[in-house]
């Protein structure tokens, strides 16, 4: 139990009498004794907000449904926009014709893609996006026309009553068909060999879904090698290949999207939007309107639920703005679930190939990984996430010789993009099954091949990332103690399973979108002489908290209590950028930049109160609401007598402060993808009941430890851990964006009950450790939660998978069919003795007895550049590339 | 001269009981439950998230019972009683012993989803007031939820349970910290 007083100081009323109205924390006083924390001008302090549970300061507007969601805005004469959406996967579109829809009862403004002709994308390599096709549809569900009417039912009637004749073009529907589509290096001769319909003249344009990326419909590729991975793999007493796949799968946040854009009395635009990114998308609309961004305003509504999937710049936010802007009225626009489903930017559906050279003892000697990615119908992040699929592999085991090559393709499917975890899960899946076959090959212990081999805490990885705190030993001890691993790991009966997995991920991305040398978050704090205090910040709360986490951390420095804070955010007219809520950077970067506000205001109060009173300024300290002496605590002053001596001193009380993270140590192209201030790390351990007559996987408990670096809050912290847990339980068993190849790519099923998501009944138990190792780079030392606990919950389950029948799914999700399918295969070879039973056929190392398997074969041939070589750290490198002269030289 | 444009009455005009209020409301007759709370009379507090009966986020309480808004016609709340989110204070603006702990135990992350779950387990601990673990999971089946892992959102129902009993329920180290060992 909670000693009741940090329960009461937390504002954790464990009592049952509730009589707090506004609900308030309880009053702190600077006497309990918390664990001290070096601040970062030296001077230590008890800790009287940091590490505690309190609540999160919107938490009673969320409970009593107060809070404004972006459908919840109504503006007077507000009009209702729908959107038109292909039905056809790849067309070139002939004609749209609007007049029957324009002059129907209540319309009040039709547009289409001409009057937003400027393309628009989140990576400013990939501007490949029209608010409104301009001349071609790309997918299913691609925005074609808009209508602005003055109720919903007449804007849907309207858009339904708008006629555009499409000319069909062929369709690009997988990895292997965008690879060998004619036009691409690897092209294949026979071109209806991919099922479109064939097209006079062999125009090789019309395979093509857009006219840039690297060749045909391949968007980007890349290559890196850091030090010599054949040199490793000579030296590894085992080498192992293995293929797998990570189906595709998407955010499902329970908000649909929505906007509503105004042009407000002095003719300047503002638009609310349920985004993860305003910063990003006030950019995007100062382009595609060709407005002054001073002329427009966006404010980020709280998400619910963003995942990643409100991170792009989307049609519906531009389409509004410019309805708001012909018809001088309020717009609003509400997607339909079906609509959200092609919206997607989720998950990319990668295949993976990874072959690896250990020793005997599972110490890695050479890795080499590749990755081939389906974009889907645009850019989004993909060329990050491209690089992302190759990234992480080196922050959690030693890995001396490391080589990347990945691929991502166009397809006439809805866009891939960030999904929680970003490009990690699905190599993290394939890394932490592949560890756990050389461990069986190797006959060592799970446990042990994993922690015999951690990357050191503070030490540079072979491709230049920089780790800091590193808690993951402790993580794993943890969940392997909790429970019982070491008993259970191949000793339960038949059908009952145990798996360990581990990871790590980034506290925000070390580098920015567009590039630029400004800081990745600014705070504005403002003191008001009654003791209020403001804070703006152009962060998001998406549901993670982190309104909360910049007034926990000011509360901190300034001794005042969180809920008596003003917390203004995601504004762009008000708040100074933040870069969004997205690569698990908020509480890193939006928390140093409130640190550094924070303190400045700090030092001016204790300066001026200082001159005033006499006392060293050293001797001074606020707490409590109060300012006093530390040696002599009776003198004290309150807060807000504090702030009018500061103002009466300096004028009025404001304070900026702002986060830029580290420069990062490697210096290669691609070397932008994978740096961060800091590294979070995780340790999993599933149990699992498989029904061998059924296939059907049930994941009883999941344990898992998470380091943190510092909570700043456990309670919001052990949320983030679940809520990822679920997800990645999810990815793992059944949610998967799966298309009807044969009937034009159509989504099987864009709604809510058909795509497969647990509810409470598919929900397992779930065990949490918070390690903290303090990260010197985060705010008190705090490192990311929100996104790493998903990563190692997938390849736990399949490892758990495995031990209970004894077949490896290498294959995500884990649905029944595959389980059975390659259980029933098992038992029909070990029935026909004439067989061997090997049902390999991953090219793996030859004359082992591999486990049967249900999973790809194989990885397609492609044609990779020459990598960008680089030596690592402990071989004299600088993180620079190796000229290419000089390779050819060694060679 | 310019014709004078015909307009004829479309509204559909009901009378029921809301939040414990009387409450009159005009709407046209196609509109659900979910609607007309949303857009006729303004209480935003009700949420969608797929306005086909899919997710549970626009459950509200219909005498008592708790239905999909989304479902239900809103002609068909006439002469009834509707409980919104909205209604589930208590006198002087208490909250509620569910939204208190929801609110301390972060069962609302992005709280899109909380009033239709708040609003299903009024009426789970109304007819059973000491749930166990299982019954929570089965009542709340109907609910999507992608933030919390539904975790919180037990351990808020349970400990809100006890507080309705009458009990001096205390959380345990773990659901706020997590587990030491
Ligand atoms: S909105 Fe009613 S069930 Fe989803
Ligand atoms: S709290 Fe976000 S969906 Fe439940």
């Amino acid at each position: 139990m909670i000693p009741s007083a940090v329960a009461e100081i937390a504002g954790f009323c464990m009592q049952v009498t509730r009589t707090r109205d506004p609900p308030k924390s309880g009053r702190i006083t600077a006497t309990k004794p918390y664990p001290v924390h070096l601040m970062k001008n030296g001077s230590s302090k008890h800790l009287e907000v940091v590490g505690k549970p309190f609540r999160k300061v919107d938490a009673s507007a969320k409970v009593t449904g107060q809070t404004k969601f972006a459908d919840d805005i109504v503006l007077p004469r507000m009009l209702y926009c729908k959107i038109l959406r292909s039905h056809v996967p790849h067309a070139l579109i002939r004609k749209i014709d609007t007049s029957k829809a324009v002059a129907m009862p209540g319309v009040v403004a039709v547009i289409t893609g001409k009057s937003l002709p400027i393309p628009y994308g989140i990576l400013p390599v990939s501007q490949d996006e029209h608010a409104l096709c301009l001349d071609k549809v790309r997918m299913i569900g691609d925005p074609v026309a808009a209508v602005a009417a003055i109720d919903e039912d007449a804007a849907f009637e309207a858009m339904n009553a708008i006629e555009v004749e499409y000319d069909p073009l062929p369709v690009i529907s997988s990895i292997q068909d965008a690879l060998r589509s004619p036009g691409s290096a690897h092209m294949d001769d026979n071109p209806s060999r991919t099922g479109g319909p064939q097209l006079a003249g062999e125009n090789k344009e019309a395979w093509r879904i857009h006219g840039y990326g690297d060749h045909g419909n391949v968007h980007k590729m890349v290559a890196l090698e850091f030090g010599d991975v054949e040199e490793g793999f000579k030296q590894a007493d085992l080498i192992r290949e293995d293929v797998f796949f990570y189906e595709g799968n998407t955010h499902l946040p329970m908000e649909q999207h929505a906007a509503v854009a105004q042009v407000d009395g002095d003719g300047k635009l503002c638009l609310w939007s349920s985004t993860q990114t305003p910063h990003y998308v006030h950019r995007a609309l100062a382009k595609v309107l060709e407005m002054p961004a001073s002329r427009i305003r966006v404010i980020a509504t709280p998400n619910g639920g963003g995942f990643g999937g409100k991170s792009d710049p989307f049609p519906h936010e531009m389409i509004v703005s410019k309805l708001a802007l012909l018809t001088g009225r309020p717009v609003k626009v509400t997607l339909t679930r079906e609509e959200v489903f092609y919206c997607h930017r989720g998950r990319h559906p990668v295949l993976m190939w990874v072959k690896t050279g250990a020793k005997k003892d599972g110490a890695i000697t050479a890795m080499h990984f590749r990755s081939f990615l389906d974009g889907g119908a645009y850019g989004s992040y993909g060329v990050a996430s491209t690089y992302y699929t190759g990234a992480l592999q080196t922050v959690t085991y030693k890995i001396p010789n490391y080589k990347f090559e990945g691929v991502r393709v166009f397809t006439n499917k809805p866009p891939c993009g960030p999904k929680r975890g970003h490009g990690t899960p699905q190599p993290r899946y394939a890394l932490e099954v592949h560890l756990d076959k050389i461990a069986e090959q190797l006959r060592l212990d799970p446990v042990a091949i994993r922690k015999n081999h951690l990357v050191e805490p503070y030490s540079l990885t072979s491709n230049y990332l920089r780790v800091g705190s590193m808690g993951l030993a402790a993580c794993i001890d943890k969940v392997v103690t909790a429970s019982d691993f070491k008993n259970k790991f191949r000793n339960l009966p038949y059908g009952k399973g145990i798996g360990l997995a581990c990871a790590s991920y980034l506290s925000g991305a070390g580098l920015p979108i567009y590039w630029n040398h400004m800081p990745h978050s600014g705070v504005q704090l403002r003191l008001d002489r009654q003791g209020g205090v403001c804070v703006m910040c152009g962060s998001i709360d998406i549901g993670q908290g982190s309104d909360s986490v910049l007034a926990y951390i000011i509360a901190e420095v300034l001794g005042i209590d969180p809920f008596d804070i003003r917390v203004l955010t995601a504004d762009t007219d008000l708040t100074p950028v933040d870069l969004g809520s997205y690569s698990s950077r908020v509480t890193l970067m939006t928390g140093n930049a409130a640190l550094e506000a924070a303190e400045r205001a700090r030092d001016l109060l204790i300066r001026a109160v200082s001159e005033k009173m006499n006392i060293p300024a050293t001797r001074l300290s606020l707490s409590g609401g109060r300012l006093f002496d530390v040696e002599n605590p009776e003198t004290s002053i309150s807060f807000a007598e504090a702030v009018q001596i500061a103002e009466a001193r300096f004028g009025t009380i404001g304070t900026v402060g702002s986060y830029t993270p580290p420069p990062s140590a490697g210096k290669y192209k691609g070397a932008g993808v994978g740096p961060s201030p800091a590294y979070s790390y995780d340790a999993a351990v599933a149990e699992v009941e498989v029904d061998p007559r059924t296939g059907i996987v049930r994941v009883e408990r999941i344990w898992i430890a998470h380091d943190i670096g510092r909570a700043i809050n456990p309670a919001l912290t052990l949320g983030q851990v679940e809520g990822s847990v679920y997800m990645g339980l999810g990815e793992a068993l059944m949610e998967e964006m799966s298309y009807r190849t044969n009937r034009n790519v159509v989504h099987k099923f864009p709604s809510l009950l058909e795509y497969k998501s647990p509810t409470t009944l598919e929900m397992c138990d779930v065990k949490t450790f918070l390690i903290e190792d303090p990260d010197p780079n985060g705010p008190f030392g705090a490192k990311e939660v929100g996104q790493g606990p998903l990563l190692p919950v997938p390849p736990a389950i399949a490892n758990a998978v495995y031990d209970a029948v004894q077949v490896r799914i290498d294959e995500v999700p884990i649905t029944p069919d595959k389980v059975l399918s390659a259980i029933q295969k098992r038992d029909e070879k070990q029935e026909d003795e004439g067989e061997s039973a090997n049902g390999g056929g991953t090219g793996i190392t030859r004359g082992v007895e591999e486990p049967h398997r249900y999973g790809p074969k194989s990885v397609p041939e492609v044609d990779w550049p020459e990598p960008v070589r680089v030596k690592p750290p402990w071989d004299g490198g600088t993180g620079k590339e190796i000229l290419r002269e000089a390779v050819h030289a060694r060679e | 001269m310019k014709q004078r444009r015909k307009i004829r009455k479309q509204k559909a005009h009901i009378a029921f009981v809301l939040n414990g209020e009387p409450c009159e409301v005009a709407f046209a007759p196609h509109k659900t439950l979910l609607e007309v709370l949303r857009e006729d009379l303004n209480l935003t507090g009700t949420k969608h998230g797929c306005e086909l009966g899919e997710c549970g986020t626009c459950a509200v309480l219909l005498d008592g019972k708790p239905v999909l808004s989304c479902l239900v016609l809103g002609l068909d709340a006439e002469g009834r009683e509707v409980t919104t989110v909205e209604g589930m204070q208590l006198p002087e603006g208490r909250l509620h012993p569910l939204q208190e702990t929801f609110a301390d135990l972060g069962a609302a992350q992005c709280g899109y989803c909380t009033p239709g779950f708040l609003l299903t387990a009024l009426e789970l601990l109304a007819k059973n007031p000491k749930p166990t673990r299982e019954e929570i999971a089965q009542a709340l089946s109907g609910n999507l939820c992608r933030c919390t892992g539904y975790i919180k959102i037990y351990e808020a129902v349970e400990l809100a349970a006890a507080h309705m009993r009458g009990e001096k329920a205390e959380v345990a180290e773990e659901v706020v910290y997590g587990l030491k060992s």
